[in-house]
């Protein structure tokens, strides 16, 4: 009887770890998929295996068996290596540009057709 | 008249785009790292090469010197090219030269030493290269000046050069 329930708990013990071990790759694929690897630039630093790219992965891996978060870890490399580093840009003075441009094309194009239609 | 004025400003938009887009194309697209997204370095512990004890950044940078982090390893070739500078720095009294050996076979790295002669007071091991990360590095090799609270006064990237070296005598000598 002790011994089942032993078992019991040591079977929890060992799923919980492994979903856990899960969680976490998975968190890493995400948060390294979204990191610019910095010496080959057209690679994120999921794909690179570049020294640099390598030495990211165990970091990211190191920094959330510390407890830090997703946003934490990009805070951390943006402070290191600049917004350049990560492919979802925040919005800032310097990136404003890049985000609105796209809404007033699309607002202004979408007057034009408004024009168009009504006017007919 | 109003046909006029929308052509006048489509082709203002086409002249504006193309002068965007003409400019872009002779702009670097490649990242260089700017010391103004970066410029402390952040007190780290790593295991001496030779020793292997544990030692703590900010207790090589205490002295009075400034002093300079190198980031080699014994497979980078452009490392081999700027020992030379590295060996003569090694001779000036206001500084106090570190070695982080990045990711590196300990046996190899003992050997290029052996080879090319010692410029560091003390070398650092970076098996993993985090250390590296921390500091802002993105590869071998690089070179940081930082003061004695390990604000970072200047950093190279890639190999040193002469000109390089020169300024960091001067920056030692004032």
């Amino acid at each position: 009887m002790k011994l089942k329930k032993l078992l019991i708990i040591f079977s929890i013990f060992m799923f919980q770890s492994v979903s856990f071990a899960n969680n976490n790759s998975l968190l890493i694929e995400k948060i390294t998929k979204n990191l610019r690897c910095l010496i080959c630039q057209g690679q994120s630093v999921y794909d690179s295996q570049s020294d640099f790219a390598n030495s990211v992965k165990i970091l990211v891996n190191k920094k959330l068996e510390e407890g830090n978060s997703e946003k934490e870890i990009y805070e951390y490399l943006i402070n290191k290596y600049g917004q350049w580093v990560v492919y979802d840009p925040e919005i800032s003075k310097k990136t404003l540009f890049l985000w609105l441009f796209p809404v007033i094309l699309f607002v202004f194009g979408g007057l034009l057709i408004m024009r168009k239609v009504f006017i007919k | 008249m109003k046909k006029n004025i929308y052509f006048f400003i489509l082709f203002l938009a086409i002249i504006i785009i193309f002068i965007l887009l003409y400019k872009a194309i002779y702009q670097s697209n490649s990242y260089i790292p700017s010391l103004s997204t970066n410029n402390k370095i952040n007190n780290f512990s790593a295991n001496s090469l030779f020793s292997d004890n544990k030692i703590d950044i900010k207790d090589l940078s205490k002295l009075e010197k400034i002093t300079i982090i190198n980031i080699w390893a014994s497979w980078c070739a452009p490392c081999r090219n700027e020992h030379k500078y590295l060996m003569k720095l090694r001779q000036h009294p206001n500084i106090n030269l570190i070695g982080l050996n990045y990711k590196d076979d300990p046996s190899k790295a003992k050997k290029f030493i052996e080879n090319f002669g010692n410029p560091f007071s003390k070398i650092l091991k970076d098996p993993k290269g985090i250390i590296s990360i921390d500091i802002g590095a993105y590869g071998v090799p690089e070179t940081y000046i930082v003061d004695n609270k390990l604000n970072i006064i200047k950093k190279f990237i890639g190999e040193l050069t002469s000109n390089n070296y020169e300024e960091i005598v001067n920056i030692a000598n004032k």
